[in-house]
């Protein structure tokens, strides 16, 4: 059965409907996987069953000769910010801890409706903040990927989606979804080497999905590589009534669109992102890029984003003001942990419940949010944030007059050791400077795996596209991978 | 536009009082504002409550376009400018009835802007003094849930049925000047709300309450520190609140205090006001734009769609029941008070023209008469109320119509009326047999007959005591049975004492 989790989305769900092995003997062997991956702690809860359940169903289905769904056959891990009806959905967090929603979030119900099973619900920074995976309550996620230096130094997967590219990478469930607010689904990718993208800002709804920044928040998919997105893509993509923010569009066939031949198209390279210092294996990885994409056929110039350098900092004003005021939510009046001490009244109940309840991180954003929100500060905060986010779009829109798509590394480095940066947020946060531009903007964005540093570790390329223009980052995209031949994986340890 | 000279008298001088309000009305509609779930009145506790409502993870608010379909008519009913663009923003605070840990609210750019109503100051002379008050915006707000604190020793509960439902918040300038003044105001605003069909008005059930401003200065003087007097439901407490906080303001600033920006309570039983809090512990709401929900762009069809579906208004409708009805002043203003009043006098009228034949001018003045004096006087006496099954404005109508067709008296048809509401009789049958005569010899045997058993009074009248041509009058239509035509009646009298 270990060929079976080598197996990507489209080739298992070819595989079921040809008819080469059944969706069970699939569910039953990624079960088996996630079973013996514990030491990863790549899964909050398994949910076996689950998987079993919807795989029956889909062979059933086939053996009546019903249509089969994009994703029929195929178990996945489920980030845990997605809420899912009767299986606990906690935000990597202890203030969530058992809560178990009677609501299924909308793109986890298009993906079973579109026959896929889920396998577990997957640990993640807690309520999606942090870039190592090292905030979640439910402890580390370690990378299944060690340093080529023949020492164990536990790895971070990236993050906040660090189970989901854990899992993905260690063969534990052929795709996952992420959610990316401000590099969450494309930072874990390059970290793990696989492939994810973040679609424009409203193709995937939000309803059902743990609020951390609304304006930003985003679900995708995170898969071995190009292809597989773009079905996982289609599947979870579509308007929602429910969701005031949800584009309004038709699901695009993004996977019958793909085309890597790229004659024609204008890759612009932004020079802002040309930092100093930057990385030696990044910046070579980022000229390799710029080759593998004129020998598709694309022509590629230079660009400027001028106001990229102020994108952090307005990310970390506009992303902790939003979350501030989302995460009041979780009181302990009517759901979730309740920390109620002894004489306690409402405000004391309030304050012993978030203080028991969030941790460090998630505090340290809601401290910062309330504080730029707050009167006084507001405008000097808040309002100019909004500014500089008005700007970076306008910098985008004035690239995407003249390019098809942009190129840049996703990450400033590759993956580091678990611990070495939480002391220094600062530093941490710097990790999502080249993922967060696209965030504010609300661009579709992905990163593809496109090579190995001097320490054996991936590296990933990120592709910003137009608003709506998925496929073409898609092709981009494929059109590295292609190129690249990434075929490295990381040796099982666990 | 009158002055008010309301003043305050203190130890030290005259103090005036400017009031501002800023009303909290439910908006009528199915659902709540950002949720489906129902808005009924008085239901089970948390059996009106959605995801939404109870702010469950991950869940998301959708804009009800009733609600603000609502706002816009109000708006464009007091004169206000619409804001074609508006936007949701977010008033952070924590409390266990407000589930989201916070209130979505318009702050920045609220969707109807500056307009203005005029108010009677005397509703017994309504073509006396009146006074136009300035709206400075009217926005839309989602209500709280509410706190039950009597169900158990050392814990309160929470009841969501009211988190989320639609609220307008209606903001006045501080243009008032008297109780009197104050209470015109939310009276005339509830009118119109009424009339709109935007919020029901009911103040016993919360829907409609006021938060009453108030300061006090010197005539002519700049504005003095306001307090803020929270829910006030009704419009007798909102003249009480004004009274009652402007004396508390005058007799601190008299002897030697000063008045502190805060937030005060009303207790009707002590008839006084105190502090709830302070400026120095007030909230710091963060508000911030709602990030969950779009700005709220109005196309120009869908303003003028509200425009056209406004019924007429209160002013309008009074003015031409006394231009085109021909109706006093005052029975214009007391048919056009309620909602339920002038849609019974429209329903009558119409019957009455069609029935009778004659032109609403000619009948427009006994069919006011029939709903402001004589039927009123008719219930009372029968002790039912004016929804009693059997008081249909078919049986009024048909009683109207028989009097002005001088097939009744009026007096007798207030005796039908009496005796249908409370008895089993036929109201076609009453009239019929009630039917009253004009066949001068038998009225003028039945004169005669009362002239000559009241020689005595003959006497009198002939010396010069004419009121009681009324008595002989009495006489006759009580020998008649009250059949007797009143007028043929006076005619005939007339003519026989000279």
């Amino acid at each position: 059965m270990t060929e079976i989790t080598n197996l990507g989305v489209a080739a298992l769900r070819d595989g079921i409907s040809g008819g080469d092995f059944t969706a069970v003997e699939a569910a039953e062997a990624f079960n088996a996987a996630v079973a013996g991956a514990s030491a990863l702690n790549a899964f909050i809860v398994a949910t076996p069953d689950h998987a079993l359940e919807s795989a029956r169903k889909v062979d059933a289905d086939r053996a009546a000769g019903k249509a089969l769904g994009k994703m029929a056959g195929v178990p996945i891990g489920m980030k845990d910010l997605f809420a899912t009806k009767g299986v606990q959905t906690t935000a990597a967090s202890h203030i969530l801890e058992g809560f178990t929603p009677e609501y299924e979030s909308t793109v986890s119900q298009k993906l079973w409706e579109a026959g896929a099973g889920m396998l577990g619900k997957l640990n993640l920074d807690q309520f999606a903040m942090g870039s190592s995976n090292e905030t979640s309550y439910f402890g580390n996620v370690i990378s299944p990927w060690r340093r080529s230096d023949g020492g164990n130094t536990p790895l971070a997967p990236g993050g906040s989606s660090g189970g989901s590219s854990a899992a993905v990478a260690a063969r534990l469930c052929p795709a996952a979804t992420g959610t990316d607010t401000g590099g969450s689904i494309r930072q874990p990718a390059a970290f793990t080497g696989i492939t994810g993208i973040k679609p424009t800002y409203g193709r995937c709804s939000r309803w059902g999905i743990v609020a951390f920044a609304s304006s930003l928040d985003q679900a995708g998919p995170m898969a071995r590589d190009v292809r597989d997105c773009a079905i996982m893509l289609e599947a979870m993509a579509g308007f929602d009534p429910k969701d005031s923010t949800s584009l309004d569009l038709p699901v695009p066939e993004w996977e019958a669109g793909l085309n890597a031949d790229l004659k024609g198209k204008k890759v612009g390279i932004p020079r802002e992102y040309r930092v100093d210092g930057l990385d030696a294996d990044v910046a070579r990885s980022w000229d390799e890029g710029i080759a593998w994409l004129k020998d598709a056929g694309a022509e590629v110039v230079d660009i400027s984003l001028p106001h990229t350098k102020y994108a952090l900092p307005a990310y970390y004003i506009v992303a902790p003001a939003e979350a501030s005021s989302n995460l009041a939510r979780y009181d302990g009046v009517r759901y979730g942990l309740r920390d109620l001490p002894d004489g306690a009244n409402l405000q004391d109940m309030y304050a012993a419940t978030r203080a028991a309840g969030f941790g460090a991180e998630v505090k340290r954003r809601i401290l910062i949010g309330t504080y730029v929100l707050s009167a006084g500060f507001y405008d000097a905060y808040y309002t100019q944030a909004q500014k500089v986010r008005t700007l970076i779009s306008h910098d985008f829109k004035n690239a995407f007059a003249d390019v098809d798509v942009i190129l840049a590394p996703t990450t400033p480095t590759a993956a580091f050791g678990l611990g070495e940066m939480v002391s220094d947020p600062l530093a941490m946060y710097l990790n999502d400077v080249f993922a967060v531009p696209a965030s504010l903007a609300g661009l579709p964005a992905m990163s593809v795996p496109a090579g190995l540093n001097r320490e054996g570790l991936p590296l990933g390329l990120q592709i910003v596209g137009r608003p709506f223009d998925e496929q073409g980052v898609l092709n981009a995209g494929l059109a590295i991978e292609q190129r690249a031949g990434f075929t490295a994986r990381p040796g099982k340890w666990w | 536009m009158a002055m008010s000279n309301y003043r305050i008298q203190g130890e030290t001088g005259e103090w005036e009082v400017v009031i501002g309000l800023e009303v909290h009305a439910q908006v009528t509609s199915q659902s709540k504002l950002f949720s489906g779930a129902a808005t009924a009145f008085g239901a089970e506790p948390n059996s009106q409550v959605s995801l939404v409502d109870a702010a469950m993870p991950g869940m998301l608010p959708v804009l009800n376009g009733e609600c603000i379909r609502q706002a816009v008519r109000t708006g464009i009913a007091v004169g206000a400018q619409i804001n074609k663009w508006s936007r949701f923003d977010r008033k952070n605070y924590f409390y266990a009835d407000l589930p989201q840990g916070y209130q979505i609210s318009q702050l920045y750019h609220p969707i109807v802007g500056e307009g203005e109503i005029e108010v009677i100051l005397d509703d017994k002379d309504p073509e006396g003094s009146t006074k136009t008050i300035g709206i400075e915006r009217i926005h839309v707000e989602q209500d709280a849930g509410k706190l039950m604190h009597d169900q158990h020793p050392t814990m309160s509960y929470v009841d969501l049925n009211r988190s989320g439902v639609a609220l307008m918040e209606i903001v006045s300038r501080p243009d008032m000047r008297s109780p009197i003044e104050a209470g015109a105001y939310l009276a005339k605003l509830r009118q119109i709300l009424r009339y709109v069909g935007s919020c029901d008005g009911n103040m016993d059930q919360g829907s409609m309450r006021a938060d009453v401003n108030v300061s006090v200065r010197r005539p002519s003087e700049p504005f003095g520190t306001r307090t803020e007097t929270k829910n006030v439901n009704s419009v007798r407490f909102v003249m009480a609140v004004v009274e009652s906080e402007a004396r508390r303001q005058v007799d601190l600033i008299e002897d030697g205090g000063t008045v502190v920006q805060e937030t005060r309570l009303y207790d009707p039983d002590k008839n006084e006001t105190r502090s709830m809090r302070s400026k120095e512990d007030a909230h710091d709401y963060r508000y911030f734009p709602d990030p969950d929900l779009l700005p709220l762009v109005l196309a120009d069809s869908f303003v003028d769609e509200c425009r056209a579906s406004l019924p007429e208004l209160p002013d309008a409708k009074r003015h031409r029941y006394e231009t085109a009805l021909g109706l006093s002043a005052y029975d214009a203003a007391q048919l056009t008070l309620e909602v339920e009043t002038y849609q019974q006098f429209e329903e009558m009228l119409a019957a009455v023209v069609a029935e009778s034949g004659k032109d609403q001018r000619d009948v427009a003045k006994r069919v006011a008469n029939w709903i402001l004096s004589e039927r009123p006087g008719v219930l009372r006496s029968a002790g039912v109320a004016v929804d009693h099954p059997k008081n249909t404005p078919a049986a009024n109508v048909a009683l109207i119509v028989a009097v002005s067709e001088g097939v009744i008296s009026g007096g007798k048809a207030k005796e039908i009326l009496q005796a249908y509401l409370t008895t089993d009789t036929d109201l076609t049958a009453e009239i019929a047999s009630n039917k009253q005569t004009s066949d001068t010899g038998a009225i003028e045997a039945v004169i005669a007959k009362v002239l000559a058993d009241n020689a005595d009074k003959v006497e009198q009248y002939k010396a010069g005591k004419e009121a009681l041509f009324g008595f002989f009058v009495g006489q006759t239509m009580k020998a008649m049975q009250g059949k007797a035509n009143p007028a043929v009646v006076n005619d005939l009298l007339k003519k026989v004492l000279g």
